[in-house]
């Protein structure tokens, strides 16, 4: 999961619902994909939720990017 | 000889008439550069239009300036379209015009379809190349000006699908010379140092000119090159440069190019509660149906009632045993009654009752039988068997 990109993740929630649904697991199977789904949907809402609101703007300084917090001029904002 | 004067009116009539017949005049394609323009408040346009070394006045109402898709100003280089007519009060020739467009617009065109062409075969364009805008895309780089309303859009659009979105703006003009190569740069920046994982390369709307960085070949080659996605959201809905073809992907505007990076939070959290209660749906259904299977196995005979299939046996045992008994029992009692018949014939037929008939047995002492008197002799002692015991005897 450290490693599956937001989209499989995704891609996989759906995968594991098939399969429940499907019919063709036993109980072990639907019990332990359950889980993993599961636990799939909280990594999810985790990587949701985590990000944090970031607004930058990268400016060079002395042959150096540096990033910056970016304010949209207010003034500009108005037209 | 008299005098006969005309006056100015008839005049200038009589030079606009001259004018106007005149088919060539009738319609002119002027280039030129604009000078003292004027947009006055009724709508039409008054300006002159020079060269090197002459000007002319010019005209366009207000019904035609609709159709421009630039703003005159003064010193733009153009070309128009229109008839050259006499202003009688002023007694001035002027054009008026039509139809105005930037003049260089066609080679721009020409150079423009030039490249694309050259590219496209190529394969700059290809489908196969184009990459994938990742779903979730932790960082999103903006290439575009710093002022003005392209960045505001995206990050407004952007706020608002994602609260938590992280946008990197790396300013770069975007427009006029130099643009095209920091904008190289800009995107090779972004790719050296990874830093983001999705590209808007945006620029809102202006003329041909204005949007010509994004024509230029260097830009389409770096997003070419790019290993980042870009997309491309340059100019107006109906503006296509260069680079919108070469993106991976392109969006009408800046607003809809932050719509396709930025997903909707709200929109996937509901997406994975649906996919949660699938699961929930799906292992319910399967628990009631392993239930339901359990149940019919219990309500089996087998686990119902074990002990039917036993008793049902001991049962037959039971009978069986009861069958041997009476039949014993009946067999018994046939031998017994036939033994009864045998001992009341037997009775019958013994010799001691005849002896309660008073009848006697004589034995020798050697217990033979005597049947005969030949078999006594005189003097021999016998024994007399009568019902109720014997005695000896003598033979006389």
């Amino acid at each position: 999961m450290e490693k599956m990109s937001f989209e499989q993740a995704m891609k996989n929630l759906e995968q594991i619902a098939l399969e429940l649904e499907s019919g063709n697991l036993n109980l072990e199977e639907s019990l332990s994909k359950f889980e993993e789904g599961m636990k799939l949907s909280k990594k999810c809402n985790e990587i949701l939720e985590n990000a944090e609101k970031k607004i930058t703007i990268l400016l060079e300084k002395d042959g150096k990017l540096q990033e910056e917090n970016f304010v949209l001029d207010s003034k500009e904002s108005q037209d | 000889m008299k005098y006969e004067p005309i006056t100015v009116s008839e005049l200038n009539t009589y030079i606009k008439g001259k004018i106007e017949e005149d088919e060539f005049l009738e319609q002119v394609l002027v280039k030129g550069e604009i000078s003292n323009f004027k947009h006055h408040y009724t709508g039409h346009m008054y300006f002159t239009l020079k060269d090197e070394n002459c000007l002319i006045k010019c005209v366009m109402f207000k019904t035609y300036t609709n159709t421009l898709n630039f703003v005159p100003k003064d010193g733009a280089k153009v070309m128009v379209l229109g008839k050259v007519s006499v202003f009688e009060r002023d007694g001035v020739y002027q054009i008026y015009v039509r139809a105005m467009q930037q003049d260089g617009i066609g080679d721009l065109y020409a150079e423009y379809e030039k490249l694309k062409s050259r590219l496209e075969q190529e394969g700059l364009f290809a489908q196969e190349h184009k990459k994938k805008i990742p779903l979730m895309p932790k960082c999103i780089g903006v290439l575009t000006s710093n002022t003005g309303a392209v960045i505001r859009d995206i990050i407004n659009v952007a706020t608002r699908r994602n609260p938590n979105v992280y946008i990197k703006l790396l300013p770069v003009p975007v427009q006029g010379a130099g643009a095209a190569q920091k904008i190289v740069t800009g995107i090779q920046t972004m790719n050296q140092y990874g830093l983001a994982d999705v590209i808007i390369l945006a620029r809102g709307g202006g003329s041909l000119e204005d949007l010509w960085p994004f024509n230029e070949e260097i830009v389409a080659r770096a997003i070419y090159e790019s290993e980042i996605p870009i997309i491309s959201a340059v100019g107006h809905e109906t503006d296509f440069t260069i680079a919108d073809f070469v993106a991976d992907l392109r969006a009408p505007t800046p607003s809809a190019a932050a719509e396709l990076s930025v997903p909707n939070v709200e929109e996937i959290k509901q997406k994975i509660v649906t996919q949660e209660n699938r699961y929930k749906q799906a292992l319910k259904k399967e628990l009631q149906y392993i239930k339901l299977r359990y149940e019919k196995c219990m309500n089996s005979k087998c686990f119902k009632a074990p002990l039917q299939k036993i008793n049902e046996y001991r049962m037959m045992i039971d009978m069986n045993v009861k069958q041997i008994e009476s039949s014993i029992q009946k067999n018994w009692q046939q031998a017994k009654t036939e033994m009864l018949k045998n001992v009341a014939k037997l009775d019958a037929l013994s010799p001691l009752k005849t002896l309660t008939r008073g009848y006697v047995i004589v034995q020798t002492k050697q217990n033979e039988l005597v049947k005969s008197v030949k078999q006594l002799k005189t003097g021999e002692e016998v024994q007399l068997l009568l019902e109720d015991g014997k005695k000896d005897a003598k033979i006389l």
